[in-house]
């Protein structure tokens, strides 16, 4: 498995080297308009992704880590809307796309993968067809070759007896294998981006990690990148090359998985990083970070995690509670949003 | 398939003895007497007493009951005291008005209802949404003889003499007669026996249509607009707001998400991915309003002058006229679980889940 893995480490980086970003995302703004207020559930969220890298995003339920992959599709219902900011995939910017252009992108060269497999799934059609409705609509062809291409596919995700699982409704699959037929779906038309939004969260943890596995591996044969959205620091470290924290709508750090977890500067990630059980440690209580995730309508002026931050205290820092740190590169392709670090650049 | 239907057949027949039962017992609970509500109140006991014996009232209940069981299981629905003519005549007149009534009246709510509440849903919050809403509001609250009458006034009394005239009462106009069609086709039968085909040829539309008879639908379907309309809109109304949230609810469900993340377009996503799942809820109220509109228009035939099943069940609980009331009720109630069969199958038609349970 190591071996696998830095095998693919050293190959993402010599494509990183000589292609430009399939996918660029600066500065996305994605802003809900409810009578309450204005609900900024991603504020400010920059990152790319390189042909077959993976890029995790990490962070708590409710950080806009979803918000930011739907924000990519422009797949925003009313009242959100995307307010500002760039995507860019393959050097176009999907946000000046109309909506014909867009729905071609969708599950053609941009695929997801959703959370909840069962649910995911139209409970009134057969698995198939709606495997085959991918095809049909992104490739044509034959009704019978389509039907065969689908079993292939099935097959390809490791569902056993393919031809006749097709046939088969969601609601007579278990978690597990509606979830290979997302993937399916997701992986049938070769996308160049596949975005992984807590694929194996609703899942037991071995059949969490076949998916994860699966997952690499489609990755590996079909050279597409990944975005994998996770809540669960210990998928990033397995699967990742590269991870964005985000917390309250943004982007606060953002380095290859290896440095991140080696030495997390944003206090934030540092928290999330002491609060996984480490197994063989026996602890009164785990590590958790103190307080709540800010309300998205009525947030802190400042830095959104300062009421919350221990470092800032401890540091005598008074900044952080008025204005907005930026993300800078704090260490060589390390970069973060924090108090902590800009004033050392600054001073 | 076949044994979902088999089932949901043998499930039936409990209900029906049910209601031969309980039409029955109700008939016999209602105060009054059948003998004078038919022949005056000056009828003397003489001639009651006879009138009596005729009709077996004077038999015992359980004994009047057993003999009402054997004849309806062998087909006979006995003869009605008021108009002293067999009951099955009087369902072959009577019944072909309402079915075809309460069909187009569906029809109608159906074909505006469906779409005003998928607009509505779609567009929520928007103005066609809240128009839409305070128009199926309107719709609910409005009573059916206020709203027949002034829908009869203002297309036959207002408009008269312009091209949107319709006619406000009939279901043709004099003169205007169709030939039943096993006449045409020279089927050898006789009206007064061959029910099922007079029940046929007395549905107006479909008659006209089986014998090819284009200047005769059309006039068939005139009488029918504004009745369909007075008749339809109540359940137009719930149709539409059903419908509404309904889909308002599936298309905030994951797979729709999933079908738009797949690349479905639009107009696709509505339509086939959400529509099928937002249907199941409708196709219920559909089922519950048909039953109600054939057994419930009394209103609408009085106001459009069709003599239907409303206004002879009516009649016949006013004058006691047990075997009418019996027989119509029965062959509603008949009716009624055969929607109710045709909703279940739907249903398990729309929704693969339903088949396996």
């Amino acid at each position: 498995m190591t071996d696998k893995n830095d095998n693919n480490g050293t190959s993402s980086v010599m494509q990183a080297a000589d292609n430009s970003p399939l996918l660029q995302v600066s500065d996305l703004r994605t802003y809900f308009f409810t009578r309450e207020g204005t609900v900024k559930a991603v504020d400010g969220v920059s990152f790319t992704v390189r042909k077959g890298e993976v890029r995790g995003i990490v962070g708590e339920s409710g950080c806009g880590k979803s918000m930011t992959a739907m924000s990519i599709l422009r797949l925003i219902d009313k009242p959100g809307r995307i307010v500002s900011g760039e995507v860019l995939f393959k050097g176009q910017n999907l946000r000046k796309m109309s909506r014909r252009e867009m729905t071609a992108i969708r599950g053609k060269h941009i695929s997801v993968i959703f959370q909840e497999p069962r649910s995911s799934l139209n409970p009134v059609f057969k698995v198939g067809n709606q495997l085959v409705e991918v095809l049909r609509i992104h490739k044509g062809g034959k009704r019978k070759a389509q039907r065969e291409e689908a079993v292939e596919l099935l097959r390809e995700v490791g569902i056993p007896d393919p031809g006749r699982r097709i046939s088969n409704y969601p609601h007579e699959m278990s978690g597990g294998m509606a979830q290979r037929v997302m993937i399916a779906m997701g992986m049938a038309c070769a996308p160049d981006l596949l975005i992984a939004d807590e694929p194996t969260t609703a899942l037991d943890v071995t059949i969490q990690a076949q998916v994860l596995d699966l997952i690499r591996q489609l990755r590996d044969d079909h050279r597409m990148a990944v975005i994998l959205i996770t809540h669960d620091m210990g998928i990033v470290a397995e699967m990742a090359d590269i991870v964005t924290v985000m917390y309250a709508g943004a982007s606060v750090e953002e380095a290859e998985t290896e440095a991140l977890f080696e030495n997390p500067l944003h206090p934030y990630t540092q928290g999330l990083i002491a609060s996984i059980p480490v197994m063989g440690e026996v602890k009164e209580r785990l590590d958790v970070i103190p307080g709540t995730v800010p309300d998205l309508i009525d947030m802190p002026p400042g830095c959104r995690f300062a009421p919350r931050c221990r470092a800032r205290v401890e540091h005598g820092l008074t900044q952080c509670e008025i204005e907005e740190p930026h993300m800078i590169e704090a260490e060589p392709g390390h970069s973060v949003r924090c108090w902590l670090y800009e004033g050392e650049k600054t001073s | 398939m076949v044994s979902f239907l088999a089932r949901r057949l043998t499930l039936a027949i409990p209900v029906l003895l049910g209601i031969l039962f309980v039409t029955f017992a109700l008939s016999r609970l209602l105060p009054g007497d059948p003998c004078r509500s038919a022949l005056g109140e000056h009828a003397t006991d003489e001639i009651c007493d006879a009138f009596n014996e005729r009709y077996g009232l004077n038999d015992s209940i359980p004994e009047q009951f057993r003999i009402y069981i054997n004849d309806v299981l062998h087909g006979d629905l006995g003869d009605s005291i008021r108009f002293g003519r067999p009951v099955d005549e009087l369902m072959v007149e009577r019944l072909p008005v309402t079915v075809e009534l309460s069909f187009y009246a569906m029809l109608f709510a159906v074909l505006v209802g469906i779409p005003l509440g998928m607009v509505s849903a779609y567009y929520h919050n928007s103005a066609a949404d809240v128009g839409t809403m305070i128009g199926a509001n309107i719709g609910v609250s409005m009573p059916v003889f206020w709203l027949g009458l002034m829908l009869s006034y203002v297309f036959g009394v207002a408009l008269k003499d312009t091209p949107l005239w319709l006619p406000p009462s009939g279901r043709l106009t004099a003169g205007v007669s169709i030939q039943p069609f096993y006449e045409a086709w020279g089927w050898n039968v006789n009206p007064d026996t061959l029910t099922f085909s007079g029940f046929l040829a007395n549905i107006n539309t479909l008659n006209a249509v089986l014998v090819g008879d284009w200047a005769g639908l059309r006039d068939a379907l005139k009488h029918m607009i504004l009745p369909a309309i007075a008749l339809g809109t109540i359940p137009l109304a719930i149709i539409a707001r059903m419908t509404r949230s309904s889909l308002l609810e599936v298309l905030g469900m994951n797979y729709v998400r999933t079908a738009r993340a797949k690349g479905v377009r639009e107009s696709q996503v509505v339509l086939k991915h959400a529509f099928r799942n937002a249907m199941l809820p409708v196709v219920t109220i559909i089922g519950l309003s048909l039953g109600s509109l054939l057994s419930g228009a009394v209103l609408t035939e009085t106001i459009f002058g069709l003599s239907g099943v409303g206004r002879i069940l009516y009649d016949s609980i006013t004058g006691r006229d047990y075997t009418v009331v019996q027989a119509f009720t029965l062959i509603i109630a008949v009716i009624f679980v055969f929607i109710n069969l045709i909703v279940d199958t739907l249903y398990a038609y729309l929704d693969p889940r339903i088949r396996l349970e």
